[in-house]
């Protein structure tokens, strides 16, 4: 049996036809072509397919898309801004090089957000807790915990 | 790894919830981070899955001078900003990673009883209970289950096909208790090697410790923590005695866990450990509870 | 020169795509194609006695199944055994589809195809397959008893076995330099398996249209993969495109190819006349990828009082799983690197390669180095504590003198050339990573200690790889060149020495990786060779592009070229900025015309007076356009080195072991773009952390693999991993003309030995054995001071 979902995502709604068994990190990337939101473990450790859920970071692998329906989502694709600037948090990331595959970063940077979002100033050991639960394989995270103090920056000084 | 297929259903309260689990042979979703992960991998495959996500009242944490009760559809980063509970608060920063927290719920832990999980060992060491619900028929029937008789084995709770857990509840600390929660994961934020959670009040102490049996190992030490003394401090004479009982209270923690050997750990580094940890925790909460009567 | 960027922390070109998800990873492609999935082997060793897929025939959205019987004769036959070598006398690969037995858990049996992947798994679920159990071989000491068979032909399950001895210099072999030496020592160690777990795991799309056939694969070598399935499939090279897209980390694992997904699902798209696309998720990863590292090394050496190596026996048996399919790089590499920055008096090396029911064993990043550097490092370490002496004075002792550049190490490498090292400095480097870390005023005490590991890596290695460079008419310069990228910010790196070779702004020019449709000859990325390589093969395109473009603008300007310069774009005649042409221009001029499509490209037609009426429009030796093509192929590898120090903290208490401070010293060469290098030396790092304190694979006595998933095979997140320090040295390759080494694997490779010696150092036990758990900690100081 399919069901008839509506996500609000990155502002817009979108409608979908899904099996309850789809799960929102599918939905997203093959019903709505949102591809931007990575699925690198599909049992919740990567944290490459976190999403935004009402404002609030959730992995997409672990939840069904139709127990969110009527949700407002945010996916990499809705960070910058409408008339496509780079948010603070992606322009951090790039200004520290905090990304070379690029796999796991839509996860990272949707973290970082909400993070960010909840506290503006945070310490060394608060975005390591904060990030704490996203793997990256390339960076080391080194030039990550670099971004997220450089975005909060960024943030403070476009306040 | 995509989950098997299954009839799914969003009952809409409490009555629906469980009259719909008197008639299927279903498993409940709510946060799903324990569950969803065993679908994907197919480890699992109910043919119902009853989401209660959309069910009204099964939300909301409610303390009150007895107690704080969380109910089945509270996430665990929203009981950990709520503060409601030190202890709670305190074992559910030990609790995966944030982002696991926004959704995973402080019921279905307890319901998943793992047996290395935090939050098992809190309602065990606290003396709560978990309320179950079940369709009798013609009405919604409720039971209290006590800690002691929830956890029944790795990985099973006392909670019975057809039934749902609504709400547990965490009785409240005295204001001169000291509590702690010493862990020791393999990373940040894992299920941990061994665990202790512990209360020391003015009659006693009890610590409860996760990852060394097959359900939370709770052990009254009684008196055996000297209390009036803090943080011992070995020029003391009285304080060499608190620290002869810490150790002895590890010791006997030590004897009441049955730990096994894993790929992370060896039984014999797990039963050190808990002891370690134990007598940390002991100390930790002793101080707390020195602290919170003047002492 | 304003454009010169070479060199530079220029910002990576690739990151505004990723940052907003417009990247296009393997699974992003192909949103109608058909899904693929695939029945797996349960069991580490089994006969099939039978396959039965009547099951699964009702599931909705089915379209196929497949097993090995249904593969035509091409595409049935068994892997290609991509690297051979003379000591390899038994080397086995695997079928596509399991051939009446299969050989490790996870080893791919039947093939579904379906609408998508849910229904494809269903389908995957309910196919019943009747296996005859066979008793497996599980581990290294089980397969070198030879009792238990991995494959039934070849006897003790001996693979391989290679000897190579480097003789002192009066002719005296190493057992023999041992037994005259006023000391030796004689060990055991053990290294664990570990894997490359890249976050995006393999993947292959394939798209047939009837006459040509369009591959997508997260690989690292799109070339050879083309090559190899149009072999499998019996293509005519040309009908075969093969496109590396964004690849999401490779590490080593997707260098291996044709995997049997590889030839499967383009099959499977011929076959149907669909699209068909398999995205490998994280369990089939674990147990059909490759995994790496695990080795056992029995060691004897010979010294003197100062510490100095008079000879070194060393003994390795390899695990190379239950199939060869790259060879015996990983052990040879082992072998070859293992005196890293020292001279042994004499050296000889043995290993025995043996199969064992277990996922393949190929290259991961550092490919038998850590290994190699485990080896060597601990070895200088014991000879230290034996002495009493400090243990970069025992390493200084051996180094080998910046004045003994080119050093012949006297064996031969994994490229199959003399191993020379062309440049170095290690005194240098040992005196910067010792005041980086501190290590003179270190302040040791029980639970805290310091380690350092030494190593030298082969890198760059041939045959060759090459560069096209086209300027347009619209002064876009478009590079390309034939391998691929995972990460590795080659679009940045590739750019900064086109824009500099050419003296254009980097804005102009765009680079392309591994799609055969824009450059067909090359190798890959593996070993630390895309930056030396393909970067030197750009160099030599772009040095070609210019001299074409200052002959053309010299006619133009009536000026001489040698008298010309390029900057920001514009051709100039030295010293007079006024007489100038803009390489748009003379990127027209180069292509004569008989049809314009723009007012620009007017100038180059035949009525606009622009060629001389003497000769040919295009002159004899010329070609139309202003592009080139060169190629640079290394007389050998060039040895970039590193130093790396490390202050651990143990718990006394509980055995957790903290890494509180971690430095880097390293020499690749010229840099391009420190920033790129040091994000690679930080991720390699954070690699080699996980490798010496988290990540194990571990198999059971069944051949199992039990810890398939990232719950319980532990890499470090951030909250395990230190702050690193880094510092620069640069000795300049002679042997290629941008002076550079390659940096990919740097990080990873002496990360196991220095926190050995560093918990060594804070424990006062030996340590003998990577990775090393809380657990395995508290074991050994029971065993050692109970």
């Amino acid at each position: 049996m399919e069901h008839e979902i509506t996500l609000i995502v990155n502002g817009t709604a979108r409608r979908a036809r899904v099996p309850a068994r789809r799960l929102l990190s599918d939905c997203l990337r093959h019903d709505l072509g949102l591809t931007g939101t990575h699925v690198g473990c599909e049992h919740g450790v990567c944290g490459c397919c976190t999403v935004l859920l009402d404002g609030r970071p959730v992995r997409s692998c672990l939840t069904f898309a139709v127990t969110v329906d009527g949700a407002e989502l945010t996916t990499v694709e809705g960070l910058a801004g409408r008339d496509g600037r780079l948010s603070a948090v992606q322009r951090a990331f790039a200004e520290c090089h905090g990304l070379q595959c690029g796999f796991c970063t839509p996860g990272f940077l949707c973290t970082v957000t909400a993070l960010l979002a909840e506290n503006p100033a945070p310490t060394d050991d608060e975005v390591i807790d904060g990030i704490s639960g996203n793997l990256c394989r390339c960076t080391g995270y080194q030039n990550i915990v670099k971004a997220v103090h450089r975005a909060a920056e960024l943030l403070a000084e476009e306040a | 790894m995509k989950p098997p297929p299954f009839t799914y259903h969003a009952p809409r309260d409490l009555a629906a919830a469980v009259r719909t689990l008197a008639e299927v042979d279903g498993k409940v979703l709510a946060g799903g981070q324990s569950l969803i992960p065993m679908l994907n991998m197919r480890l699992a495959a109910p043919a119902h899955l009853v989401d209660i996500n959309r069910a009204e009242g099964l939300g909301g944490i409610e303390a009150d001078p007895a107690g704080v009760r969380v109910g089945a559809l509270a996430r665990h980063s929203e009981v950990e900003r709520s503060g409601a509970h030190p202890l709670l608060t305190r074992a559910l920063r030990l609790v995966a990673h944030p982002v696991i927290r926004n959704r995973g719920t402080v019921v279905g832990s307890l319901v998943h009883a793992d047996p290395a999980a935090e939050l098992p060992a809190v309602l065990a060491v606290l003396g709560g209970a978990v309320r179950v619900a079940r369709w009798d028929g013609g009405a919604v029937a409720v039971r209290e289950v006590p800690a002691a008789e929830f956890f029944v084995g790795p990985m099973e709770s006392a909670v019975a096909p057809g039934e749902l857990a609504v709400s547990a509840f965490f009785p409240a600390l005295g204001a001169h208790d000291g509590v702690a929660f010493e862990e020791v994961a393999r990373r940040h934020g894992d299920y941990a090697l061994a665990g202790v959670c512990a209360v020391v009040t003015p009659r006693g102490a009890k610590v409860a410790c996760v990852g060394v049996g097959p359900v939370p190992v709770v052990v009254d030490l009684g008196d055996l923590v000297n209390l009036d003394s803090g943080a011992p401090d070995p020029r003391a004479a009285a304080d060499l005695r608190a620290a002869a009982d810490l150790r002895a209270a590890a010791e006997a923690v030590r004897e009441a866990t049955e730990p096994e050997a894993d790929i992370h750990a060896s039984a014999a580094y797990r039963r050190h450990l808990v002891g370690v940890l134990a007598e940390r925790a002991l100390r930790e909460a002793a101080r707390e509870g020195a602290a919170a009567r003047g002492a | 020169m304003t454009t010169r960027l070479f060199g530079e922390r220029v910002p990576r070109r690739e990151d505004p795509r990723l940052l907003t998800g417009q990247g296009r990873y393997l699974d992003d492609l192909g949103r109608e194609a058909l899904a693929a999935a695939f029945v797996r082997a349960p069991h580490a060793h089994a006969r099939i006695r039978d396959i039965d897929v009547a099951g699964a025939l009702d599931v909705a959205g089915l379209v196929a199944v497949y097993t090995w019987e249904d593969l035509p004769e091409r595409a049935g036959r068994a892997l290609p055994l991509l690297i051979p070598h003379p000591a390899l006398t038994h080397g086995r690969t695997a079928y596509p589809l399991a051939r009446d037995v299969v050989r490790h858990v996870g080893e791919p049996v039947v093939m579904v195809v379906a609408t998508d992947r849910y229904a494809a798994e269903d389908a995957c679920a309910l196919i019943q397959v009747d296996y005859e159990p066979l008793k497996p071989v599980a581990g290294l000491e089980e397969a070198v008893q030879g009792v238990r068979l991995v494959h039934e032909d070849v006897p003790g399950n001996v693979g391989a076995h290679l000897v190579q001895e480097v003789m002192t210099a009066d002719g005296r072999g190493a057992r023999e330099a041992i037994e005259t030496s006023p000391h030796t020592l004689a060990f055991r160690l053990d290294i664990e398996r570990s894997a490359s777990m890249p976050l995006e795991g393999r993947g292959v799309y394939a798209r047939w249209d009837g006459r040509d056939l369009r591959v997508y694969s997260s690989t690292q070598t799109s070339t050879s993969v083309r090559m190899a399935v149009a072999a499998a499939l019996g293509l005519p090279l040309p009908q075969v495109e093969v496109i590396a897209p964004d690849v999401g980390g490779g590490f080593g694992v997707k260098i291996v190819h044709p995997w049997p997904e590889e030839v499967l699902v383009p099959w499977a798209a011929m076959t149907l006349g669909r699209e068909v696309k398999w995205s490998e998720d994280r369990r089939e990863h674990f147990v059909s990828s490759a995994h790496e590292r695990g080795q056992v090394q029995y060691v004897r050496v010979g010294f003197d009082d100062d510490g100095r190596v008079l000879g070194l026996d060393v003994t390795i048996l390899h695990d190379h799983g239950a199939y060869t399919p790259y060879g015996i790089i990983v052990p040879i590499v082992t072998s070859t690197q293992l005196p890293g920055p020292y001279k042994p008096g004499s050296y000889r090396v043995e290993f025995t390669s043996v199969y064992t029911n277990t996922v393949q064993v190929t290259p991961y990043r550092g490919a038998g180095r850590p290994q190699a550097v485990f080896c060597m490092e601990r070895t200088m370490d014991k000879i230290a504590r034996y002495l009493g002496k400090d243990r970069t004075e025992v390493r200084a002792a051996n180094f080998i003198r910046p004045e003994e550049f080119p050093y012949d190490q006297g064996m031969t490498f994994q490229d199959g050339r003399p191993l020379i090292y062309d440049s170095g400095n290690y005194p240098e480097m040992l005196r910067m990573i010792k005041e980086l870390i501190g290590w003179d005023s270190f302040e040791r005490r029980p639970g805290r200690g310091i380690g350092i590991g030494c190593y030298v890596e082969g890198t760059g290695v041939g045959p060759y790889e090459g560069g096209h460079v086209q300027i347009t008419s619209d002064g876009r310069v478009h590079v390309s060149t034939g391998l691929t990228s995972q990460g590795q910010g080659h679009e940045t790196a590739f750019a900064q020495i086109a824009a500099t070779e050419l003296g254009v702004p980097i804005e102009r020019v765009s680079v392309v990786t591994g799609d055969t449709r824009r450059f067909g000859y090359a190798v890959g990325t593996f070993a630390s060779r895309a930056a030396v390589v393909s970067g030197n093969a750009i160099a030599l395109a772009c040095r070609k592009v210019r001299r074409k473009a200052l002959r053309i603008a010299a006619d133009a300007l009536e000026a001489n070229p040698d008298d010309l310069d390029i900057a920001d774009g514009i051709v100039h005649v030295a010293g007079a900025p006024s007489a100038a042409i803009p390489l748009s221009t003379v990127a027209v001029l180069a292509n004569p015309l008989r049809y314009a499509f723009d007012d620009e490209t007017a100038r180059a037609t035949q009525f606009a007076g622009a060629a001389s009426p003497d000769r040919p429009p295009v002159a004899e030796g010329e070609e139309p356009g202003l592009e080139g093509r060169d190629y640079y192929s290394p007389i050998r590898s060039t040895f970039a080195a590193g130093m790396h120090a490390a202050v651990v903290e143990t718990d006394p208490d509980t055995a957790e072991i903290k890494v509180v401070r971690y430095a880097v010293v390293h020499d690749c060469g010229r840099l391009i773009n420190p920033m790129i290098v040091e994000g690679q030396i930080h991720g390699g790092v954070a690699q080699g952390i996980g490798g010496a304190l988290y990540e194990r694979i571990v198999y059971d006595q069944h051949g199992q693999l039990v810890n398939a998933s990232f719950m319980d095979f532990l890499m470090p997140y951030a909250t395990e991993i230190p702050h690193i320090e880094t510092g620069h040295l640069e000795t300049p390759s002679p042997l290629n003309p941008l002076g550079i080494k390659g940096a990919g694997e740097a990080g990873v490779i002496p990360v196991s030995a220095v926190i050995a010696s560093a918990i060594e150092d804070a424990e006062g036990i030996e340590i003998d054995r990577m990775p090393l758990s809380p657990s395995d900690l508290f074991d050994l100081r029971t065993t050692h001071r109970p």
